[in-house]
């Protein structure tokens, strides 16, 4: 199983019936393959959408039917249309049961940076800031490391998403909590040993008296 | 409101204005009256957007032909010629969270000075603003947003000018479609007044100075 699929399906398992979860680009997007059966969820698209479904088949594409991205999405039945203020009015109002988002880096508090990196890559916050002070639970998406170095780092050194803590974060190696303001490891995924999570984490890690293996 | 041709309309907008455009991503974007600003050669404009989209596309093609001197969007990620024209000083960028830019577009249309939000509190974006705590809860005063012109899209128009929008290319349409001193629509439909039923009206006709003419 490569890192996005192991990431995507842990994550999957956090979903429950009937909540309302946005998911961002990228592996976010990839959770919505492996939502266990039984469970239905509403899937937000913050461009205005709620029942938001796969890609439409070839051709049934509509140009006015995309997700965040600007890529053709199709409507599940039930679904719903909204202007940006409503669709930000769910986010920010305690509608919103759960974000997946990607992280450049989390800190050993729990505090995000993923929206920019100072003179090099400026592409703004869209709905990040908002997502991540707003929804009720907040989980975070990404590879452990990115080109070796950590990103779950001692101290966040790119600008903060929000002040508010994410409450998850699973990477291909780990799920990670932060009780308490203070990143502990839950689970190792399988055929990863805690000693590996902790050379591949710069923060100082926790380990939950219960740590167990990734279910798949 | 008053019937307008396209060239008429692009014209109405001179070097220097304020411009709220809508769309995300291009979807929702009054395509056709972009093509004519760049045509008539636009300058110094200052794009208030979600989004700069992609170049070729939308806000894009204004971005590309060097008609804007400054935008205020939420994302401008996926334009590298924004990026690259900010780096190089040519272009002035204002990010702003999405949801604090379309609260701060609506206060505008709605006669509000502005909105208390959560969203920026202790980040970079509190930076110059004022920290207001209400029932001991921190929030940022961001101040309301308006423009002289709003170019909107929408699905239907009726003839006398009230809108409905479709999908997801609704997304800033109806509230910049209230926050800007003269509004010009562009529309996929123009129906019979009765086609749009009152009660799925998104944008009342008032609020509408011009309907652009179909080619």
């Amino acid at each position: 199983m490569d890192a996005h699929t192991i990431i995507a399906r842990r994550i999957a398992q956090e979903l429950r019936d009937g909540m309302l979860v946005n998911l961002g680009i990228g592996i976010p997007t990839l959770v919505s393959k492996f939502v266990p059966s039984g469970v239905r969820v509403y899937f937000q698209s913050e461009n205005g959408l709620i029942g938001t479904g796969a890609p439409p088949a070839e051709g049934m594409h509509n140009p006015m039917l995309t997700d965040a991205g600007g890529k053709p999405v199709s409507a599940l039945p039930g679904a719903c249309t909204f202007d940006s203020a409503t669709s930000f009015g769910l986010i920010r109002g305690g509608h919103l049961d759960m974000t997946v988002l990607g992280a450049l880096q989390v800190d050993a508090s729990g505090l995000l940076a993923n929206w920019m990196i100072p003179g090099k890559m400026v592409p703004g916050m869209g709905g990040a800031m908002d997502l991540v002070t707003g929804a009720k639970r907040v989980i975070v998406a990404m590879q452990h490391t990115a080109k070796g170095q950590p990103k779950i780092v001692r101290q966040c050194s790119l600008p903060l998403t929000s002040v508010r803590p994410v409450d998850l974060v699973v990477t291909e190696l780990a799920v990670i909590a932060f009780p308490g303001g203070r990143a502990t490891l839950l689970e190792t995924a399988p055929g990863v040993t805690v000693g590996q999570v902790r050379e591949a984490t710069e923060a100082e890690l926790a380990v939950s008296e219960r740590v167990c293996t990734m279910v798949l | 409101m008053k019937t307008i041709l396209l060239k008429d309309a692009a014209a109405l907008i001179p070097d220097g204005a304020s411009v709220m455009i809508g769309g995300f991503m291009g979807v929702g974007t009054p395509e056709r009256l972009v093509d004519e600003l760049v045509r008539q050669g636009k300058r110094n404009l200052t794009v208030i957007a979600n989004d700069n989209a992609l170049p070729g596309i939308g806000i894009g093609k204004l971005i590309s032909a060097g008609a804007v001197k400054k935008t205020i969007a939420s994302h401008i990620g996926l334009n590298p010629e924004t990026q690259k024209k900010m780096l190089a000083g040519e272009l002035e960028v204002d990010l702003v969270p999405q949801g604090t830019l379309i609260e701060r577009i609506r206060a505008g249309g709605f006669g509000l000075g502005g909105v208390l939000t959560p969203t920026g509190v202790g980040t970079v974006v509190e930076k110059g603003k004022q920290r207001i705590e209400v029932e001991g809860k921190p929030y940022l005063l961001e101040t309301a947003l308006r423009a002289d012109f709003a170019l909107v899209q929408a699905f239907l128009a009726d003839y006398i000018g009230n809108l409905y929008y479709a999908l997801t290319a609704r997304n800033f349409n109806p509230v910049i479609a209230m926050a800007a001193d003269t509004v010009i629509v562009e529309a996929n439909n123009i129906v019979p007044v009765g086609v749009i039923a009152p009660d799925n009206v998104v944008t009342p006709a008032p609020v509408v100075d011009y309907i652009i003419l179909q080619a």
